[in-house]
C-alpha cells in the first residue's frame, strides 16, 4: 500500500529530526559509538598526515589521540577524517565529528559566526612566505608583482590580500585547494611564492624535491593561534577537549612525562596527586574516569614530547620552541591550576 | 434487475470515482510536500539558531577581502561578496561559453571525420573517441595543467616564437591594441554588418526561390563583417599602438595573459565533451538515409551542397536534444575548475561559504546558479530544435 510507505517515510523523517533537535550531549554520542569522531588534516606534515604505513601522525593527530584516551581510556579509539579547509568547519557544524583538530586559526569571526567554540591554542603560528632562492629575495616588501600560491578559504587568504593592499603591492593568487596539489605546483615554478603558517611552510618545504633550495622570508605578517574546535551548546564536551590539551601543558610544566608517569603516581606534591587521579575529583567534575589525564600522558605523551616528536629540532620540520615553549621558559604555553 | 436502474445511474461514492480520487491523491501529495519542505526549513532554522550560525543574505554586502586570480570585470579584495561572487559567475559563463563553441565545431568535425572513407582519418577519429571518452574529465583536467606548469620555462626564459607573444609556465602572454575609442565604433560596425548579412541572406532566399539564380551570400556577410569594421578603423586614423607585455620584476606587465588554468580547464572539458558530441555528431548523420544522400547526388549537387542542404538538416534534428545534454554536462563540469585553481563560480562561493560559515545560502545560490545555466541554455537549444523541425516540413 502506497499509504502506508508515506507514512514510514514520514515517521522516519520526524524520528531523525527528534535525533538533531536533541544531539546535544556530545559526550554520551561519543561513548555510545565507542570512538572519537576528529577531522584532521590530510597533507600537513607534522601536524595530520597518514605516514608511508598509513598511521596517522602528527600533533593534531595526537591532540585527538589524547582525547580518545581522555575518555575512554584508550588512544586507539579514534577515528580520523581528512578534511580540507573548505571542508573544516561544515564537517563540525553537521555533525559528522566530534571535535576538530585541524590547524585552524580562531578568530572572531569563526567564533562567532559559525557555531563553534575553540580551545585552548595547541600550536602559536604566524604566516609567512617562501620564495626559491635564486629569485634572490630578501624581504616579504619586495614581492610586488609576484603570483602567490595559497588555500582557498583560509585566514591565510585573506591575510595575503590585506598584507599586499596594506603595502601598495600587486599581486596575483593562484588557488587550489588540495594542499598537496598546491605545494607541487609551486615547487614546479607556476607561482613565485608560496604562503601559508609558518609551520606549513617548513611541512612543505621538508616535501620539496630539492629543499634547500628554498627559503622563507623573515616577515610573519599575522598571528595565527591554531587550536581545535567543537560545536556551540555543549559545554561538557567543550571542557573535556580544553582541558585535555592543557593537561598536555600541565604534565610538561610538572614534568610528568609518558616514562615516568607510573612513579610520578608516588610523589608528595598533592598538585601532581591531584593532576594525576590520586586524589579524587578533577575527573567526576569532567564526567570522566579520575585516571583521564594519567591515560593522556601514559599514551600520548606531555605537550613537550608531542612537539619534538612531531615538528622538533629533530624532526625535517626542525621547528624551535620559541612562542609554543612552556611559559616558564619564555614561552606562550600555560594552563590554568588543575585544582 | 430493479427497474430504477434505468432512471438513473447509482451514485458512485467519492472513493471509487477516479477523476475524484485523482483529486484527493494529488491535494494529498501537494500537502505532504510542502509540509515537508515547511518542517525542513523550520527544523533548520531551529538548529542553527541553536548552534548560533548566523543566516540569511546579508553578508553579501560586506567586503570579500580575498584576491581573484582572473576576472573579466575589475575586482579587488575591497569589493563585496556579491561582486567577488558575479566574478565567479562571470568566468564560469567564460569558459562554457568558449567551451561549447569549440566544443561543438571540434566534435562536428571529429564526428564527420569519424565516418570518412579514409581508413585512417578514420581510426584516427575512432581512437580519439575512445581515448577522450574514457579518461575521467579531472584527470584529464591535471594532466593538461601538469603539462602546462611542469613543461613551459618560468617568465625570465619565456618562449618568444613571434614578437610580442611569450610563452611561459605563467600562461600565454600576449600584446593587444592599446584601448582607443576606435574599438567601440568598431564593434558596432560588427554589429551592423551581422544585421547586414542576415537581411542579405534572406533578400538572397527569397530571389532564389523566385528567379533560380543563386547569389553568394554568406561570402558576401563575411565580406562585410571584416571590411565595414575596418572601415570604421580607417576613419579613425587607423590607431596602431600596442600594449605589449614587458618582463618587469617578477612577471610581465601589460598585453594579455591566457592563464595555465583557464586553458587547461577549457582543453580538458573541451576534448572530453567533443569526443560524446563527436558520436552523436555521427548518429545523426547515419540516422538518414541512404537514398537521401543517392537521390540528392543524381540531381547533381556536389557533396559539399549534400551535406550542408541534405544531411545535415535531417541529422539536426536528431543531434541538438543529446547535444544539448552535452552543453549542460560541460558547464556542470566546469566546476571541477576548483581542483586546478581556476576562480569559477564554484571555487568563489566554497571561499564564500568558509569564510562566512553562511553554508547554506551559500549552497542555495550555487544551485540557482547553475539551474540558472541550464535552463537557459535548454530553452535556447530548445528554441532552436523547434526552429529546425518547422524548417524541415
Amino acid at each position: 500500500m502506497k499509504l502506508s510507505r508515506i507514512m514510514v517515510v514520514v515517521a522516519v523523517l520526524l524520528l531523525m529530526s527528534a535525533g538533531l533537535a536533541c544531539a546535544g550531549q556530545d559526550l554520551d554520542a561519543v561513548k555510545k559509538k565507542g570512538y572519537v569522531q576528529v577531522g584532521v588534516n590530510g597533507g600537513v606534515f607534522g601536524f595530520g598526515m597518514p605516514d608511508e604505513k598509513g598511521v596517522w601522525r602528527g600533533l593534531d593527530v595526537d591532540t585527538g589521540r589524547a582525547i580518545a584516551a581522555a575518555v575512554f581510556g584508550d588512544a586507539s579509539k579514534i577515528k580520523y577524517t581528512p578534511l580540507t579547509a573548505q571542508q573544516r568547519f561544515t564537517a563540525l557544524q553537521s555533525g559528522e565529528i566530534d571535535v576538530l583538530c585541524r590547524n585552524a586559526t580562531r578568530t572572531l569571526t569563526r567564533e562567532t559566526q559559525l557555531g563553534l567554540n575553540f580551545v585552548t591554542v595547541n600550536y602559536y603560528d604566524g604566516q609567512g612566505f617562501m620564495v626559491p632562492k635564486k629569485l634572490g629575495v630578501k624581504s616579504a616588501k619586495e614581492l610586488s608583482g609576484a603570483t602567490v600560491c595559497v588555500l582557498p578559504g583560509t585566514t591565510t587568504e585573506q591575510n595575503a590580500a590585506d598584507y599586499f593592499r596594506s603595502n601598495k603591492m600587486d599581486w596575483k593568487p593562484v588557488v587550489i585547494e588540495a594542499t598537496a596539489e598546491l605545494a607541487k605546483t609551486f615547487f614546479a615554478g607556476r607561482c613565485d611564492v608560496l604562503t601559508s603558517d609558518a609551520s606549513q611552510l617548513a611541512g612543505a618545504r621538508a616535501t620539496a624535491p630539492n629543499p634547500k633550495d628554498y627559503v622563507i622570508l623573515p616577515e610573519i605578517i599575522s598571528k595565527e593561534p591554531l587550536a581545535p574546535a567543537v560545536r556551540h551548546g555543549d559545554d561538557q564536551w567543550r571542557d573535556i577537549v580544553d582541558f585535555t590539551v592543557l593537561a598536555m601543558i600541565q604534565a610538561e610544566e610538572y614534568g610528568i612525562t609518558s616514562k615516568n608517569v607510573d612513579e610520578m603516581l608516588k610523589s608528595s606534591d598533592p598538585g601532581v596527586q591531584r593532576f594525576l587521579g590520586v586524589i579524587e575529583g578533577n575527573g567526576k567534575a569532567l564526567g570522566l574516569d579520575e585516571k583521564w589525564a594519567y591515560n593522556i600522558i601514559k599514551q600520548v605523551g606531555n605537550y613537550g614530547e608531542v612537539f619534538e616528536r612531531n615538528v622538533g629540532k629533530n624532526t625535517s620540520l626542525g621547528i624551535e620552541r620559541g612562542l609554543n615553549a612552556l611559559w616558564t621558559n619564555g614561552g606562550l604555553m600555560y594552563s590554568p591550576p588543575f585544582k | 434487475m430493479a427497474p430504477t436502474d434505468t432512471s438513473a445511474p447509482p451514485r458512485v461514492p467519492f472513493w471509487r470515482d477516479p477523476a475524484k480520487r485523482a483529486l484527493v491523491f494529488q491535494a494529498a501529495a501537494l500537502i505532504l510536500v510542502f509540509g515537508i519542505g515547511y518542517f525542513l526549513f523550520v527544523n533548520t532554522q531551529a538548529n542553527l539558531a541553536r548552534q548560533n550560525i548566523a543566516t540569511g543574505f546579508s553578508f553579501l554586502g560586506n567586503e570579500a577581502s580575498f584576491e581573484i586570480g582572473e576576472s573579466v570585470i575589475p575586482y579587488s579584495a575591497a569589493d563585496t561578496y556579491f561582486r567577488a561572487l558575479l566574478v565567479g559567475a562571470l568566468n564560469t559563463i567564460k569558459v562554457a561559453f568558449i567551451g561549447i563553441v569549440l566544443t561543438t565545431i571540434l566534435g562536428t568535425l571529429v564526428g564527420v571525420a569519424r565516418l570518412s572513407k579514409n581508413w585512417l582519418l578514420s581510426k584516427l577519429a575512432g581512437g580519439f573517441i575512445e581515448t577522450m571518452q574514457n579518461i575521467p574529465v579531472l584527470l584529464q583536467l591535471f594532466f593538461w595543467y601538469a603539462i602546462f606548469y611542469e613543461s613551459f620555462p618560468a617568465p625570465r626564459q619565456a618562449l618568444h616564437p613571434l614578437p610580442g607573444v611569450f610563452l611561459c609556465n605563467r600562461g600565454l602572454i600576449f600584446g593587444i591594441p592599446l584601448k582607443d575609442p576606435a574599438h567601440g565604433a568598431m564593434f558596432w560596425a560588427l554589429v551592423a554588418a551581422l544585421i547586414l548579412s542576415w537581411f542579405l541572406h534572406r533578400w538572397a532566399r527569397l530571389r532564389q526561390a523566385r528567379t533560380g539564380q543563386i547569389f553568394p551570400a554568406i561570402r558576401c556577410g563575411l565580406l562585410l563583417c571584416v571590411t565595414l569594421p575596418l572601415l570604421v578603423w580607417w576613419g579613425y586614423g587607423a590607431p596602431t599602438t600596442m600594449d605589449m607585455p614587458v618582463l618587469r620584476g617578477f612577471n610581465f606587465t601589460g598585453g594579455m595573459t591566457v592563464s595555465p588554468e583557464f586553458s587547461a580547464l577549457l582543453i580538458g572539458l573541451v576534448l572530453y565533451t567533443s569526443a560524446f558530441v563527436a558520436e552523436i555528431v555521427r548518429a545523426g548523420i547515419q540516422s538518414v538515409g541512404t537514398g537521401q544522400v543517392e537521390a540528392a547526388m543524381a540531381v547533381g549537387l556536389k557533396s559539399g551542397q549534400v551535406l550542408h542542404l541534405v544531411i545535415l538538416p535531417q541529422a539536426l534534428r536528431v543531434i541538438i536534444p543529446p547535444l544539448t545534454s552535452q552543453m549542460l554536462n560541460l558547464t556542470k563540469n566546469s566546476s571541477l575548475a576548483i581542483a586546478i585553481g581556476f576562480p569559477d563560480f564554484v571555487a568563489v562561493a566554497n571561499t564564500t561559504i568558509n569564510q562566512t560559515g553562511q553554508a547554506i545560502e551559500g549552497v542555495a545560490l550555487i544551485m540557482v546558479v547553475y539551474l540558472f545555466f541550464s535552463l537557459s541554455t535548454s530553452f535556447f537549444m530548445n528554441w532552436y530544435n523547434k526552429k529546425m523541425a518547422l524548417v524541415e516540413r
